[in-house]
């Protein structure tokens, strides 16, 4: 039997829902060395800025029971240089390049917008939940009023396919979801890390310069779900699903659940080769289950 | 997957392990090893300690999880190795010293065993420091033309700096930083490997940054090898 794994997320379509999560798979260079990324459905690039950042000081990477912290802070070379050096390379390739943005400030974030629009990117991934900036970031989508405010004025800059990131550490993450749908958002992806901390108890002081991290993996995996699923019963755009998925279980979990995208995130650190063994075990259960098209699991729950 | 041929305690807590086939691998590059499936989350970058036609080894210290599970693997058991990954050390001629402080001596066996099969290769002598003990002595004895080994002390007061036309070393950073900074007054160039947390292993996640004259770099793809002198250290 042949199961149709064709998604449209709006108007683009990919041709499995797969996508490879933002700051965990470069501009998809590296794991090209290692398989063939053309299978996959998109690529969400590394978190970009205006201007290049060099990211933050100290340790960067901390494991905890199922997660990880991580507080890169934006590392990235800036729009312009990825638009010179890495732009071509995912053009190139057979899939839906969306490029993150994030920012510091409002203006910051519409001439990064507006640079990339001028570009041939299939879509924005607009990046209010970063939670290792010191401003911005992550300050835009705790509140319902702020995200208003830079959904609303970035969409006056661009007429890409708009998808907004949200943090799970929203006040209120169902009400921001639906703020971005009247904003003229295409689609939400959801969830971004936890805001979360560890501490060295020999130091005697936090693990992170900036105290605070982000916390991904299995260990979040049913709270995004959850999540997911209460933002997908409550908007009617479409939705790109994220948060500790680790195999294709968690991956169906979460289409249930109603998203219509999956994001791969923390599991390219467990596995290089998570992305393509999910979707391949996405085909083996459709197969088993006698499921055509993913649309009929899709939202089912 | 591989299968573990034999996993030697040669310390208390310092352990060789050998896995069977035949794998790629220059001196300084490394693998990402795991022994289990997904806890804890990510893998063990472990340099290479020797290759041969149909083994691979890794010379560890257990340190946490990770290296406590690969402590207790046994003959047969799998074990999973992505790699090899990273910028190793150059193939150079000339006179040279391989300096290593503790479980950093790890990937200076196999870069011994290269060099001294090296055509060019004037000189090899091999330093090693430890707190307390020394180990494998013997193993990297056959490559050197003078093995010195220093325990509870600086190895860095017994290298004669103008003997060498390059060093490689790796272990704890103030003493590659030292040898770095002792090594300007001659013309010896020297190149450092460099331990970081890491999570992908390839590049793509930027959390083992390593700060360098020319900005961050990637500890796992742009090193872990780098030239010394560009190496901005934490200490």
């Amino acid at each position: 039997m042949m199961c149709n794994l064709k998604v449209k997320f709006k108007d683009v379509e990919f041709k499995n829902p797969i996508i490879m999560a933002s700051g965990t798979f470069g501009f998809g260079r590296e794991y090209s060395e290692i398989y063939d990324i053309e299978k996959l459905g998109g690529i969400c690039t590394k978190g970009l800025t205006l201007n290049k950042r060099e990211g933050n000081d100290g340790i960067r990477i901390w494991e905890t029971p199922s997660g990880i912290l991580n507080s890169v802070g934006l590392q990235n070379p800036g729009v312009r240089e990825f638009i010179e050096s890495e732009l071509d390379f995912l053009r190139k390739l057979d899939l839906i390049t969306i490029v993150n943005i994030g920012g510091a400030t409002l203006d910051e974030y519409i001439e990064a917008v507006s640079i990339v629009s001028n570009e041939d990117v299939d879509m924005i991934e607009l990046n209010i939940s970063c939670p290792n900036v010191k401003e911005g970031g992550m300050a835009f989508g705790i509140k319902e009023e702020s995200a208003r405010k830079i959904v609303r004025e970035i969409r006056k800059v661009t007429k890409l396919p708009l998808v907004v990131k949200l943090s799970p550490n929203a006040e209120d993450i169902v009400r921001i979801a639906k703020v971005c749908e009247e904003e003229g958002a295409d689609g939400i992806s959801l969830v971004n890390t936890f805001n979360a901390m560890a501490i060295d108890i020999r130091k005697k002081r936090a693990v992170f310069k900036n105290i605070y991290a982000g916390l991904s993996g299995p260990a979040i995996k049913p709270i995004a779900l959850r999540m997911v699923h209460e933002v997908c019963k409550n908007v009617s755009i479409p939705v790109m699903g994220m948060g500790g998925i680790t195999d294709w279980k968690d991956a169906i979990e979460f289409i249930m659940a109603g998203a219509t995208c999956i994001q791969i995130g923390t599991a390219n650190f467990i596995n290089p080769r998570a992305g393509l063994e999910i979707l391949e075990g996405i085909k083996r259960f459709m197969a088993e289950e006698k499921i055509e098209s993913i649309e009929e699991i899709r939202g089912i729950v | 997957m591989a299968r573990v041929i034999s996993n030697k305690r040669i310390l208390k807590d310092v352990f060789v392990l050998r896995a069977e086939g035949r794998f790629e691998g220059e001196m300084g590059q490394f693998y990402m090893v795991r022994a289990w499936d997904k806890f804890p989350l990510l893998s063990r970058p472990l340099s290479i300690h020797d290759i041969g036609n149909d083994y691979i080894e890794f010379l560890y210290r257990v340190q946490g999880q990770g290296t406590s599970i690969l402590s207790l693997l046994k003959p047969s058991d799998e074990i999973k190795l992505e790699g090899p990954y990273g910028n190793g050390f150059p193939l150079v001629k000339g006179k040279i010293a391989l300096v290593g402080g503790g479980i950093g001596i790890a990937p200076l066996y196999l870069a011994a065993k290269k060099l001294s099969q090296n055509e060019g290769v004037d000189l090899l002598d091999i330093y090693m420091g430890f707190r307390n003990e020394a180990i494998l002595e013997d193993k990297y004895k056959k490559f050197a033309d003078n093995l010195y080994i220093n325990i509870n002390g600086f190895i860095t007061d017994d290298i004669d700096f103008k003997k060498y036309d390059y060093i490689f070393t790796c272990g704890p950073e103030i003493m590659m930083k030292k040898i770095v900074d002792m090594a300007k007054d001659y013309n010896t160039k020297v190149y450092v490997s460099i331990e970081k947390r890491m999570a992908c292993g390839v590049g793509a996640c930027l959390v083992c940054s390593c700060k360098t004259k020319s900005g961050n770099k990637r500890t796992c793809k742009d090193g872990p090898v780098f030239f010394g002198e560009d190496v901005i250290f934490d200490v």
